[in-house]
């Protein structure tokens, strides 16, 4: 199952260790992981479930495309990592 | 009389506590490290609120039904998906989108209406919670009507909701101002609105455009609770006054030093004594000559005493926020922060001003708790 871990920034405002959650895309693993922490939903995603601005998702290292759908595939080695965009200095 | 204030900041927010006769002193920090954008207290039941921008993360609400010794996250408002292909734009050609990016103001109901409080926000919701913020309504009517897409940033870059004034006498009618785009009121709890700007006027505006009502900027509206037909806007072209529930408008001009500003606060009983804190408009936004005053009104706006014993009076550069000056309910005891970090209370009704902190971060809002 891919793994999903949160910046450390988060566990301020919401207890969320790494976590193994089944899925096939972002969305439905962050969805399982999300399930796991409900408060941490309006930290990542917006009213409308897409990703925030000032927030990235990182699959294996790499920034994901789809900021809206989070339809980027993921296998069960998949490390996705869940961190605030690097906004101003 | 309150013996207690809340200082929202950019990086926490403080309590300062009375110690006696004329003194204060800061006994507190919630939040420490976050920015609050506001803080309210419901004197129905007592419980606090307090509004977080976490930038980042997102807007956020905090209640404590214990004077602070422990919050609860509860709920925010969710702006509607839009529909498909929709991109909203301002005016001037700008996106506006369809999210909540800040609370800019809490406001509960009246006693009579258990649970019910409103937010206004940027980019220009207006909410309704029916129990006490767990959960959050958008009044579809004011979003969805056609005049509030000429609503264009005042205060920030979207527009925003800042005040929000209940009628005392029928929790139905309510008022608000938005930066930039007018007073609106409904008589029907939301169902239906009208923009009330009648005399207001907009110098800064295209010619065209100086009466329009989206052109208006009122800074902050206030209400007197004790006349509730009065009420007082801090505008961006000057000061107006309404006597009659906010129907029309009456420009007070010739106000020294200065006309412009944020904040206002209206005596509890006397709807003709109201406070303000004046600056230089526009491009400078700075004390007057380096000096921090208050200018008061004992007669409906016909004169102006400018108060300052007690506050800086040469090289002074604070700016004072729309809701960071505060009166408490005996029309008493006032304060005000800066955004360079400065809070001052008066227990005389400005007449003479201590200072409570000088080193804060940035002041956002006071309220007396």
């Amino acid at each position: 199952m891919p793994s999903v871990a949160f910046t450390q920034n988060l566990q301020r405002h919401v207890a969320c260790p790494p976590c193994k959650v089944a899925g096939a895309t972002v969305r439905e693993s962050l969805d399982g992981a999300l399930a796991l922490y409900p408060k941490l939903r309006g930290y990542v995603l917006d009213e409308h479930g897409a990703l925030r601005f000032h927030m990235a998702i990182y699959v294996d290292g790499v920034p994901v495309t789809d900021r809206k759908g989070l339809s980027d595939p993921v296998t069960g080695t998949t490390e996705i990592f869940v961190m605030q965009a690097l906004s101003g200095g | 009389m309150s013996d207690q204030l809340l200082v929202s900041t950019r990086k926490g927010l403080f309590s300062a506590r009375r110690q006696g006769m004329g003194a204060w002193s800061l006994n507190g920090v919630f939040f420490l490290g976050d920015n609050v954008s506001l803080a309210m207290q419901d004197a129905r039941d007592g419980a606090w609120y307090a509004a977080l921008d976490h930038g980042h993360f997102g807007a956020k609400l905090q209640r404590s039904r214990n004077r602070g010794a422990t919050w609860e996250e509860i709920g925010v408002p969710a702006y509607p998906t839009p529909p498909e292909g929709h991109v909203e734009k301002d005016f001037l050609g700008r996106e506006i989108p369809w999210r909540l990016i800040r609370f800019w103001c809490l406001t509960p109901g009246l006693a009579s209406q258990s649970g019910l409080l409103w937010a206004g926000t940027l980019p220009g919701g207006l909410f309704w919670s029916e129990d006490y913020g767990d959960t959050w309504h958008l009044v579809e009517a004011l979003w969805h009507h056609p005049d509030r897409r000429k609503w264009a940033g005042g205060g920030a870059d979207a527009p925003g909701i800042h005040s929000i004034c209940v009628d005392p006498r029928d929790g139905n009618r309510v008022a608000v101002a938005v930066s930039s785009g007018g007073v609106w009121t409904t008589q029907d709890f939301g169902a239906t609105w009208t923009a009330h700007t009648e005399g207001m006027r907009a110098d800064y505006a295209p010619p065209e455009l100086v009466f329009a009502p989206e052109s208006q900027d009122p800074h902050r509206m206030v209400r007197c609770p004790g006349a509730p037909d009065t009420f007082w806007v801090q505008h961006h072209n000057g000061i107006f006054r309404s006597t009659d529930n906010a129907m029309s408008w009456t420009e007070i001009t010739d106000v020294k030093p200065s006309v412009f500003g944020f904040p206002v606060v209206v005596h509890p009983k006397d709807p003709d004594t109201a406070w303000f804190v004046p600056a230089i408009k526009d491009e400078r936004r700075i004390p007057v000559d380096g000096r921090v005053v208050v200018n008061r009104t004992r007669d409906g706006g016909r004169t102006f005493e400018t108060l300052h014993r007690g506050l800086p009076q040469v090289w002074a550069y604070d700016l004072v926020y729309r809701h960071a000056l505060d009166l408490d309910a005996t029309g008493q005891r006032l304060a005000f922060g800066s955004t360079t970090g400065s809070v001052w209370i008066s227990e005389n009704g400005g007449d003479d001003w201590l200072t409570l902190a000088e080193h804060l971060p940035p002041v956002h809002a006071v309220i007396f708790v």
